[in-house]
């Protein structure tokens, strides 16, 4: 086939692009200059502030880790044409639910986590078909679902407990083999080994003097690159992937080529569902206590990782690795205005105009490339 | 040329300051970091902000603030592991929540930066944790106090305004005030959010609900403020039995007024300026304090409010 492909003659349709510009044309490419341009100027301005050791680096990527959880799930269903609000009340709600699954009810901790799983997935599908069902934007219907489950998040251990932080999950979670696929760490012996051979800081004092200050790779970072992994493969390589695409692009076009669209947007919604359930998980399993503030305007964040790795509100367009890399962004910038000890009080006023400038810059990249008015 | 190049240079010079600034207070002095699990929306803590600068000028170190802008306990804990891994000298942290922060606190710890605990958790958590001490004031038994002064005062029942009910030690001091009153404590706490007018609203709707309620208890200037225009608009200013924890400029205003029966002042300055102090003398000469600092509770009644209306919001 490619042989007889070769030596038709040029179609006429097909504009021809050199290689160069071919590889350039992606939308993460704006993400790309976004991080070197991010981590330059953190190497200048923060370099001797502890931002570049063991310590400081596990600490931003953990923040970054966690934004591309959420930051992938909302890739897919900003590029599906929709948009979830309710990811900061349902990571509240998940975590919520494990810790008075497994602590409140005395449930193992596996089944404690696979039963919120179910529940997280049925409310994601209950959020994609009203707003299939409906056809009202998914603005709305998610904004009401942010307020109901950050209501029960409240609700339910207020009456059962008398508290709003459920505490005592390492407790039951200690040998379960579910919560050490959320909460565990690997690689810990390299990094005893970088420790011992003076690479990485130890541990001055204390019953554990001697061991390194970052004893291992938590599960958090591990999900987030399976999951960016999985998203980014799905988007772009399989049949499910251009659906996708199409249902965000033009929906009733789409229809028209048998593309079941809502069977699309719903399983879209439930996947951000999944995604806010692993951020609650691998939170509850590190911290051991769900509490009833967790999650708060996480969903704006991911959105914001979202948006600066290149995807278009609108839908149709954008990249699993560019959510990626925005999560990157927005995580060494949000941790690197510490390091780099900018007022605390100004700090919001920094980070939202480095965040503008990132998808000013972003924009501007992708228009370049792609000519787009 | 040469004028625009000496502009160029001036505002490169300008543009730098803030950063260049930070660089150098901390290559000669110590530098301590405080993180606090306060909301930006939480105005009390401005008095802890102040302190805390205060503190730094008069011991000549540099001072440091920081808090989740959310008031998400999650990301503190983020927050501490960042300003330990930062270095500095010491880390003063409230403890919100012992299961979430403990990790991050005995990291910093163990890594070499002394800790101080204040404003939430207990001497005893402090202890477990090795930090160096323990100043605040233990919240529980200030409800408690309160509820055993409103008891003596003919007090059967009341609202709990609880304006940030996710974290424990609120629920704490209802509990306590209800304990110390001999009263279950049942749906006389209310979650009241943070925002004034869904405040006041509320406050309204639980007392024309609930008509005969003895006392109202506001948990701080969040809720007093929005609180003392509600019970003036429902006449039931100055006759209704008030209390409040925390002061600010209108609890003060308010307690001169006759409306508000007593604030409990848990000086929250000596929270910030204190371990600041301590471990400055601590890190220099080796001197520390043998015992844990309680900061709280004082009653703060009409008689002798001329130094906290003065320093009200600023400084009390």
């Amino acid at each position: 086939m490619s042989h007889a492909h070769t030596q038709l003659p040029d179609d006429e349709r097909i504009k021809s692009r050199s290689r160069l510009r071919e590889a350039l044309i992606r939308p993460e490419l704006g993400g790309i200059v976004g991080t070197i341009v991010v981590f330059a100027l953190f190497a200048v301005f923060a370099f001797d502030s502890g931002m570049f050791k063991s310590q400081g680096i596990m600490n931003w990527s953990q923040v970054s880790a966690q934004f591309m959880i959420i930051a992938v799930g909302a890739c897919l269903l900003m590029i599906a044409g929709e948009f979830d609000l309710s990811v900061g009340s349902m990571i509240g709600f998940s975590g919520m639910m494990i810790a008075m699954f497994s602590v409140t009810l005395g449930w193992p901790v596996w089944l404690a986590i696979l039963v919120t799983f179910v529940l997280a997935l049925a409310i994601g599908a209950l959020n994609g078909f009203i707003v299939v069902r409906t056809g009202l934007p998914s603005f709305i219907v998610t904004l009401a679902s942010l307020f109901i489950l950050r209501g029960f998040t409240i609700y339910f251990p207020q009456t059962i407990e008398r508290k709003t932080i459920i505490g005592g999950v390492s407790e039951v979670a200690q040998g379960d083999w579910l919560a050490a696929v959320f909460g565990g760490k690997i690689l810990t012996g390299l990094f005893t080994w970088l420790g011992n051979a003076g690479l990485i800081a130890t541990f001055d004092r204390g019953l554990r003097k001697g061991q390194p200050v970052v004893d291992g790779v938590p599960m958090l970072i591990v999900w987030a690159l399976v999951l960016v992994v999985i998203g980014h493969i799905v988007l772009t390589r399989t049949r499910f992937g251009n659906w996708i695409f199409a249902s965000g692009g033009d929906a009733q076009a789409a229809r028209y080529a048998g593309v079941p669209v809502n069977r699309v947007k719903i399983s879209m919604f439930m996947f951000t569902a999944f995604c806010a359930t692993v951020f609650a998980t691998c939170q509850v399993m590190e911290f051991g206590s769900a509490g009833a503030d967790r999650g708060l305007l996480k969903e704006f964040e991911a959105i914001i990782a979202v948006v600066i790795g290149g995807a278009l509100l609108t839908g149709g367009y954008g990249s699993v690795i560019g959510a990626a890399l925005g999560a990157l962004i927005f995580g060494v910038v949000q941790q690197g205005l510490f390091f780099a000890g900018v007022e605390s009080s100004l700090f919001r006023v920094f980070l939202g105009v480095i965040l503008l400038c990132a998808v000013i810059l972003n924009t501007y990249v992708r228009r370049l490339i792609t000519g787009e008015r | 040329m040469t004028s625009l190049m000496k502009h160029l240079a001036l505002a490169a010079v300008v543009a730098a300051a803030p950063l260049m600034a930070a660089t150098t207070a901390s290559a000669e002095g110590e530098k301590y970091i405080l993180v606090s699990h306060a909301p930006d929306s939480d105005s009390w803590w401005n008095t802890i902000k102040n302190g805390l600068a205060l503190a730094g000028k008069q011991m000549d170190v540099q001072v440091e603030y920081r808090n989740p802008p959310t008031g998400d306990l999650a990301d503190m804990a983020r927050i501490i592991e960042q300003a330990a891994a930062s270095h500095p000298t010491g880390i003063i942290t409230t403890l919100a929540d012992y299961d979430v922060l403990s990790g991050p606190i005995r990291n910093a710890v163990d890594s070499g930066i002394d800790v101080v605990i204040i404003n939430s958790g207990t001497p005893q958590q402090a202890r477990d944790l090795g930090a160096l001490m323990y100043v605040g004031q233990p919240e529980y038994d200030a409800g408690l106090a309160a509820g055993q002064r409103a008891k003596a005062d003919g007090v059967k029942s009341f609202l709990c305004v609880n304006h940030y009910i996710s974290s424990p030690s609120s629920t704490e001091r209802c509990q306590g005030f209800a304990d110390g009153l001999g009263v279950e404590l049942g749906n006389q706490m209310i979650d009241s959010g943070q925002d004034p007018s869904e405040i006041k609203n509320k406050v309204l709707a639980y007392l024309s609900a609930n008509p005969d309620t003895d006392a109202v208890l506001t948990l701080g200037p969040t809720s007093a403020d929005p609180t003392i225009q509600a019970l003036e608009e429902n006449g039931m200013a100055g006759d209704i039995y008030f209390g409040t924890f925390d002061l600010g400029e209108e609890i003060v205003k308010a307690i001169k007024a006759g409306i508000i029966n007593w604030g409990i002042d848990q000086q929250p300055f000596l929270q910030a300026y204190l371990p600041v102090v301590v471990m400055t003398n601590y890190h220099r000469y080796g001197v520390l304090p043998g015992n844990n600092i309680n900061s709280g509770p004082g009653f703060v009644t009409a008689d002798g409010l001329e130094m906290v209306e003065k320093f009200a919001g600023e400084y009390r």
